[in-house]
């Protein structure tokens, strides 16, 4: 018998295509986040309602990772930015790849915040960089408060929490404070925001939050 | 369930390393797996079977070397192992605190069968 060394990180090829996806999108002078969460948290309709505030005074494009449909592409498409659906066909994540092959659908010098909207899955995202400057994690109150400590994972790697439909607090016996407790002793770094798609709480904070970042990388 | 698409990756990477003639003699595959790098082992080392079924590298089997996860406290300098990824301090309660080890997701070696008399 005979070893061979190899001490290689498995998805280094993910990686890779990642760290290339990154200098594509610093050479554009562009902020790009990864929004994931389990299906249903709310990603597309807070996606919606970001678009509604900014859309005009930010130059936003998406790309939608679903593993069936273009009914998400569909609904973004609505607010006249530039959107590409990736289905996986079965497939749990996006992978760098994939986004990369999506990028060459856009206009890149004409966009200054791109956002990912990856597949409803807390888990095997985590893994996979895109290339994106943050991951931000959307959590609902119907969910469970324990969400962030049965998924520490992707709370690790996150660097924004979004609490969303806070407007259903009063009938799911939701506690905000311990979702943020639970999240924070995952990752105490996490910046959180607090969001209702249907009363529009906290949404302005949200996007003024992005604009911010958005200026931050030249956009 | 992306341990398919991670069984791809390691099979690609001993592709890399390993001659064509020789994949048949690829005995096991050691890979790190943290306690924290967001694979199920058993459910990698099924894809890695069924990939690599009726392949020069049927012959072939992964062995998991599990990395803990553990943490390094900044303030009271304890190091804690904690398999459910809270990285606040369970000693002094602190949040300034380091993880260690414990996201490993690696391909450490690769063990071929009779390579020696090849190499004479």
């Amino acid at each position: 018998m005979s070893v061979l060394t190899i001490e290689r990180k498995v998805l280094e090829k993910n990686d890779d295509i990642a760290r290339r996806n990154r200098e594509l999108f610093a050479a554009n002078n562009l902020f790009v986040f990864n929004l994931v969460s389990s299906p249903g948290s709310g990603k597309t309709s807070l996606l919606e309602q970001t678009l509604k505030h900014l859309n005009g005074s930010v130059r936003i494009a998406v790309v939608e990772g679903d593993v069936q449909t273009d009914f998400d592409a569909q609904r973004i498409a609505k607010f006249n930015v530039p959107v590409v659906q990736i289905v996986t066909n079965g497939g749990c994540h996006l992978e760098a790849k994939l986004v990369h092959d999506a990028l060459a659908n856009f206009d890149l010098k004409n966009v200054d915040l791109l956002v990912i909207e990856n597949v409803g899955n807390l888990v095997c995202p985590a893994n996979y960089d895109l290339g994106e400057a943050m991951k931000v994690v959307v959590v609902s109150t119907t969910e469970g408060d324990d969400k962030p400590l049965k998924y520490p994972g992707m709370f690790h790697n996150a660097s924004v929490l979004i609490i969303n439909k806070i407007d259903l607090v009063p009938y799911v016996n939701s506690n905000p404070d311990m979702i943020k407790k639970n999240a924070l002793q995952i990752n105490p770094a996490l910046k959180i925001f607090e969001t209702s798609c249907a009363t529009n709480k906290g949404i302005p904070e949200w996007c003024e939050w992005l604009r911010s970042q958005t200026k931050k990388c030249g956009g | 369930m992306h341990e398919l698409s991670i069984a791809e990756n390691i099979v690609e990477i001993i592709h890399q390393h390993v001659e064509k003639e020789r994949l048949i003699d690829v005995r096991s595959v050691r890979v790190k797996v943290g306690a924290f790098s967001g694979v199920v082992a058993d459910s990698l080392e099924f894809s890695y079977q069924a990939i690599t079924a009726a392949t020069p590298l049927e012959q072939s089997f992964l062995s998991m070397e599990r990395i803990p996860f553990v943490v390094l406290c900044e303030d009271c300098k304890e190091k804690l192992m904690n398999d459910d990824g809270v990285t606040q301090c369970l000693s002094c309660g602190s949040y300034r605190t380091k993880i260690i080890s414990g996201r490993e997701l690696q391909v450490k070696d690769i063990e071929l069968e009779d390579a020696e008399k090849e190499l004479v």
